[in-house]
């Protein structure tokens, strides 16, 4: 029962995370706005964290695998990919890089020793 | 046996025990060529290649699984609360970061498939490259790409950063988990994320926070970023 409880509590967010994006039409996914909810309850105090910590950590220790129907789906589009495979593969690779380092760089603490700074 | 191979039981239990065993073969060797998810993938598809079944029936029968990316999206809520407070610390500096980033993303991802002869349309669907699938298929919609091409490219673009992005960001010498979370999670989503959360709760909740960031961002900026760089290239 505790199981069903916390995987409820977090539909219950993505069903009001996509309300809200249809009802603004705003151009992101529910998901997302559910997860800014999330963080807004738990720092208001509403929900506790113990409320949805195991179904939490179920979900995103096996996210990975959700996305694999999905890229399955990559083989509808091997014609394309087979044509364009250049522009494709070289953009994609050098710009994946590009934003790593742009925003690892640009956020990272200049304290070098921050692991023993707490 | 025709029945079979085209149940719903037959292909939600082949996506499991593929991810099972590519698992066991990853952690066993522990290459980084070796990613599960992408073995996963390439093994499927083999499968269903050889046995005729049309994706749209794969697709249809595992929406089971997918269906769970939603709620774990959610999920990612939990580690980033854990954080508020390095978060709250570092706002500007964060969205600075991620402002650029999200702009450098779209910016190079065109320039480059331009400079090598990519089409209108594969620009148009590698632009949102770097968000999270719902997002990129959205963007990609609106600006005239082909959003299920986004989506493949989109996986794609997780598995490499999944693959790669922990080595590059020690190549890099950043060692702060908050800049590796934020750096991984902007460039490669989810499925970035899903890898480096394997290291611990902060580098899931700046994975968590750069996936959300970027995907805000890149829905922002991209539309009108793109219309003025084929207005200029062209």
């Amino acid at each position: 029962m505790k199981a069903i409880k916390q995987i409820t509590i977090i539909l219950a967010f993505w069903l009001a995370g996509e309300a809200i994006t249809i009802l603004t039409g705003l151009p992101v996914p529910g998901s997302i706005i559910g997860m800014i909810m999330l963080v807004a309850t738990l720092e208001l105090k509403w929900i506790k964290v113990d409320q949805i910590e195991k179904a939490s950590n179920f979900l995103i220790e096996n996210m990975a695998m959700f996305f694999i129907p999905a890229g399955v789906g990559t083989m509808c589009y091997f014609d394309i990919l087979r044509k364009e495979w250049l522009p494709i593969s070289v953009s994609v690779i050098v710009s994946i890089f590009i934003v790593m380092a742009v925003v690892g760089l640009l956020s990272q603490s200049k304290n070098k020793n921050h692991e023993g700074n707490n | 046996m025709k029945e079979i191979i085209s149940s719903p039981l037959f292909h939600l239990t082949i996506t499991l025990l593929f991810y099972i065993l590519m698992r066991k073969l990853y952690i066993r060797f522990n290459y980084s060529f070796l990613n599960p998810i992408l073995l996963t993938i390439v093994g499927l598809i083999v499968i269903l290649y050889v046995t005729g079944i049309p994706y749209e029936a794969y697709s249809q029968n595992t929406k089971i699984i997918s269906f769970w990316l939603g709620p774990s999206v959610v999920a990612l809520g939990l580690p980033l609360y854990l954080n508020l407070r390095k978060v709250k610390k570092e706002i500007w500096k964060i969205l600075l970061a991620m402002t650029t980033g999200s702009i450098a993303g779209i910016v190079s991802v065109v320039l480059i498939a331009w400079s090598l002869g990519g089409s209108r349309e594969v620009m148009l669907s590698l632009a949102p490259k770097s968000v999270t699938t719902p997002i990129a298929m959205e963007i990609s919609h609106q600006i005239g790409g082909i959003p299920p091409l986004t989506a493949a490219i989109v996986i794609t673009v997780g598995i490499f950063g999944a693959m790669f992005g922990m080595s590059f960001m020690k190549l890099l010498r950043i060692k702060d988990p908050k800049a590796i979370g934020l750096g991984v999670g902007a460039a490669s989503h989810g499925v970035g994320t899903a890898w480096i959360s394997h290291h611990g709760r902060e580098y899931s909740a700046f994975g968590g926070l750069g996936m959300a960031l970027n995907g805000i961002l890149t829905a922002l900026f991209t539309p009108s970023i793109v219309h003025w760089m084929l207005n200029w290239l062209h």
